[in-house]
């Protein structure tokens, strides 16, 4: 190839000076370690700086984080979820009625992850224009677990025969030619935001789901914190966050997958061009993000030790507020999982130093909106 | 045309123009000067520092340095709205109106005639009519959207918006860059009734031809400074050229010979909805295929139904190795070692949040990668196209267009792809980088890399362009193509004829 004539173009566009990009990679890091110094001096007696306090700040982050982790790839991609909390109601339902069935905890705790996922997916596939088929995977599984239920069939039966004949349907019904109807995520999720909490409610016949009296599965014991063992500096919950957020951050930045999750946010036209499935991406992104809020609605679950489809009401914005403090864009392309956990622990930093130091609760509230603010703010200033 | 009388005090003048952003010197010491009824070309390549002047001089910057006058008093104004109403209209290449509005309510945009608290709908139709009839379009529907025009009658709304206002200085950044012949030729007999009437008009081009078609003077900027002045017609295309890019340009399209090998892309009777129509064409390795044709004729549409990008009604898609494609799968056209350049790099081509190296890999990543090695492995490639980068992990928007559309170039050649589709690869690129993306093409087509040859389609509303760089011209006329005859046997007039459907 015969060398590129010189080119005499205008002044190089300089690129970031490194002082800068690591002020921005640091920015929420930053704002975390000024946060707590804060608390640390103005709270009384030391009571915010004790070990103890900082185990409990693990734990009270342990479930928004670990939803936000999930959200983190929603809102990357320019997407949004706005029905994480009543997913996370629901999900502690499920696990309950799972383990009053005699279901074993492990497998328990993976029907609510798998059910988040399977939640996820129907997103994906209403924002990328399968209603239709989503509707008969609806249609044909409630038939078929009405059918097991009359029929007296047990679980493991009836279950994984509703999944696979919604299945079957959902894809006969995607391949048949049926008008694809794109619907924004925002409409989608907000109809689910009632839609879900509604089915918990309904499952839950409008009551928390308890269970039996006597009966302890370990799966309550995950938002405890241990007192011995090689993990005891924090509750199994906190790491199961932690392990979560890794892979996550893993995924993002080190497969295929993840760095098309900043493509179809940065672009989705670009995209489609370099030739991104964008509708089955879509679809895996959603699923994995409601697995994540799955995976909280366990901890959610272990923490009250009952489901309750009343629970999480609101929690879907402080994931949302997390994943913005982190440093994400909500117009997609931006957006990390260390930042979204330093978000998340910038909330639960203000909300426990702000009862330590008496504060009332509007006051906790509205620190968080300027929060908030000021992130997105800084955000912006970051970016000139 | 040259001697235009200069008044004795020109309308605009800018003395020592100096503007810096960070570490970055947009403009050096500009200084320029428009007389009344003139038509000023403004030179140079992308990153010369035309846009930054332009929006200094439409109030969107403040310059650090330097003074600009206009008909004697200082020109200051604090935002584009102070600088319309002060009577200097500015319009862009990507056109500002409100498409869900009318015509008459885009044409009266923000100078609504009232009457009390409430507007005066008459008025403003009365006066948005005889705005349009001065650029000659009174037929034009004043209750239509916007959105049901062609982007030829879309420009003319704009421009009858600034007739309206009684703007003294009308801004044109590339104006024809979407338009056809026809359309061209309309509005530079607008822009020289405009010039009659008084109205000092800068013209922004790329194309030396129209410059030299319309415009009284010209001033040259590179690297923020300007570079020279004059008349016009007292300085030859050669003279312009070396001005904008600071060097002998010569070879501009690089043709080696070439030879035909086997046919690698089969198209037969490819029909959309509506373009094309039928359409049918073989690409062989080792040859450089033209579409050429007025802007709407289905050229791009021809482009994204082959790359699976629109839906298909009929017709097929076939590569030697892989049988028929799918359609609508762009992913498969990848894995068929089929690349497409898009036309527009700021909507569809690239991320431009997105790094360089990110844009230049995204069709090719293995499923499990770090950012660095995709970093190194798009070294090369900016060593070998010249892209004006910092580092590979910058983002593609901080690059001049001229470079973006390199990486979009890039792209294709890191993914190692037989077929080329290049949809107006050096639409808004500069002089320089168009020389680079012309030799890229030749070296490809030749397999100048050591590789087999490729095969390339170049879709470009760019005569020259296409006569220079292809081997064989297909036109396409109202959704039919043409056949694709060897370019020897054609010129730009046979090929116009036949674009506006009048040949045989």
């Amino acid at each position: 190839m015969s060398a590129a004539p010189p080119e005499a173009s205008g002044p190089n566009p300089g690129g970031p000076s490194p002082f800068r990009s690591l002020l921005s990679r640091l920015g929420p890091l930053l704002g975390l370690v000024a946060v707590w110094s804060l608390f640390a001096v103005t709270v009384k007696e030391g009571n915010f700086i004790t070990w103890e306090n900082q185990r409990l700040m693990l734990l009270q982050t342990a479930i928004v984080g670990t939803a936000a982790v999930g959200a983190t790839l929603v809102i990357v991609s320019g997407g949004i979820d706005l029905s994480v909390g009543s997913a996370i109601a629901l999900g502690t339902v499920v696990v309950a009625l799972l383990l009053q069935a005699g279901v074993p905890p492990f497998l328990a705790g993976l029907g609510g992850t798998v059910f988040g996922a399977l939640v996820g997916a129907a997103i994906g596939a209403m924002v990328t224009g399968q209603i239709a088929a989503v509707s008969a995977f609806l249609v044909a599984g409630s038939l078929v677990s009405w059918v097991g239920g009359a029929l007296e069939l047990s679980l493991w039966v009836s279950i994984p025969a509703a999944a696979a004949v919604g299945a079957a349907a959902f894809w006969w019904t995607a391949r048949s030619g049926v008008a694809r109807i794109p619907l924004s995520p925002f409409i989608v999720t907000l109809a689910l935001w009632g839609g879900l909490r509604g089915i918990a409610k309904g499952l839950g016949d409008n009551k928390p789901v308890y269970l039996e009296a006597g009966s302890d599965p370990w799966l309550v014991d995950l938002m405890v914190n241990q007192e011995s063992g090689p993990f005891a500096v924090a509750a199994p919950g906190v790491w199961i966050m932690l392990a979560v957020a890794t892979f996550t951050a893993l995924l993002l930045r080190h497969t295929r997958f993840g760095r098309h999750v900043y493509a179809i946010g940065s672009n989705e036209e670009t995209a489609r061009l370099c030739g991104i499935q964008v509708e089955r991406r879509k679809i895996g992104i959603y699923a994995f993000a409601s697995a994540c809020a799955g995976l909280a609605a366990v901890l959610q679950f272990s923490y009250l030790g009952f489901g309750d489809p009343t629970s999480a009401s609101g929690l879907e914005l402080q994931v949302i507020a997390a994943v913005v403090i982190g440093g994400a864009s909500l117009a997609g392309g931006e957006g990390s999982v260390l930042g979204t956990l330093v978000g998340a622990l910038i909330m639960t930093v203000v909300d426990n130093g702000c009862t330590n130091l008496e504060l009332a609760n509007w006051v906790q509230e509205i620190v968080t909106g300027a929060i908030i603010l000021g992130a997105v703010v800084v955000d912006r200033l970051r970016h000139r | 045309m040259s001697d235009t009388p200069r008044t004795a005090e020109p309308r605009l003048v800018a003395r020592g123009l100096r503007k810096v952003f960070g570490p970055t010197v947009a403009l050096d010491d500009v200084s320029f000067e428009i007389g009344a009824g003139e038509v000023h070309a403004l030179l140079g390549e992308n990153g010369a520092g035309k846009s930054t002047l332009l929006k200094i001089l439409a109030g969107v910057h403040c310059a650090d340095h330097g003074t600009v006058e206009i008909e004697g008093r200082r020109w200051q104004p604090s935002d584009p709205d102070a600088a319309r109403r002060g009577g200097l209209a500015m319009i862009h290449q990507e056109l500002a109106l409100a498409p869900h509005l009318d015509v008459a309510e885009n044409v009266m945009l923000g100078i609504e005639p009232t009457r009390g608290p409430l507007i005066d709908h008459r008025r403003l139709r009365d006066r948005a009519r005889q705005a349009l009839a001065r650029v000659g379009r009174s037929e034009l529907p004043l209750r239509a959207p916007v959105s049901t025009l062609g982007i030829a009658d879309r420009q003319l709304v704009e421009i009858a918006r600034a007739v309206a206002l009684g703007a003294r200085i009308v801004v044109l950044d590339e104006p024809t860059s979407s338009l056809g012949k026809g359309d061209v030729e309309r509005l530079f007999t607008l822009i020289r009734e405009l010039r009659d009437e008084g109205t000092s008009v800068v013209y922004v081009s790329h194309f030396l031809e129209e410059v030299r078609a319309v415009a009284d003077r010209f001033t040259v900027l590179r690297d923020g400074k300007t570079i020279t002045s004059g008349a016009v017609a007292e300085h030859d295309d050669q003279a312009l050229v070396q001005a904008m890019v600071g060097r002998e340009v010569e070879d501009f399209y690089p043709r080696s010979t070439r030879t035909p090998g086997e046919t690698l892309v089969e198209i037969q009777a490819v029909t959309g909805a509506p373009t094309p129509r039928s359409a049918s064409l073989a690409l062989r390795r080792g040859e450089v295929v033209g579409i050429a044709g007025l802007v709407g004729a289905g050229r791009t549409e021809f482009l994204r139904a082959i790359f699976g990008l629109d839906p298909i009604r009929s017709g097929s898609v076939s590569v030697a190795a892989f049988g028929n494609l799918p359609a609508d799968r762009p992913d498969r056209r990848w894995l068929a070692r089929i690349g497409m350049v898009s036309e527009d790099r700021k909507r569809e081509g690239l991320a431009l949040d997105l790094s360089v190296a990110e844009n230049m890999t995204l069709p090719s990543l293995d499923r499990f990668l770090s950012p660095r090695a995709l970093e190194a492995r798009s070294r090369p490639f900016i060593d070998r196209l010249g892209i004006r980068c910092a580092t590979p992990a910058q983002p593609v928007g901080a690059l001049s267009g001229g470079n973006q559309q390199k990486v979009a170039v890039a792209r294709l050649l890191d993914a190692d792809v037989d077929v080329l589709l290049l949809d107006e690869p050096t639409r808004g690129v500069d002089v320089g980088a168009r020389a680079t993306i012309y030799s890229a093409v030749d070296d490809l087509a030749r397999g100048a890399d050591g590789k087999p040859p490729r095969a390339v389609l170049i879709v470009s509303s760019y005569l020259p362009e296409l006569l220079g760089t292809c081997d064989r011209i297909a036109v396409m006329t109202r959704g039919q193509l043409g056949p694709a005859r060897p370019v020897g046997e054609l010129d730009e007039h046979s090929i116009l004829l036949e674009a506006v459907g009048s040949a045989s």
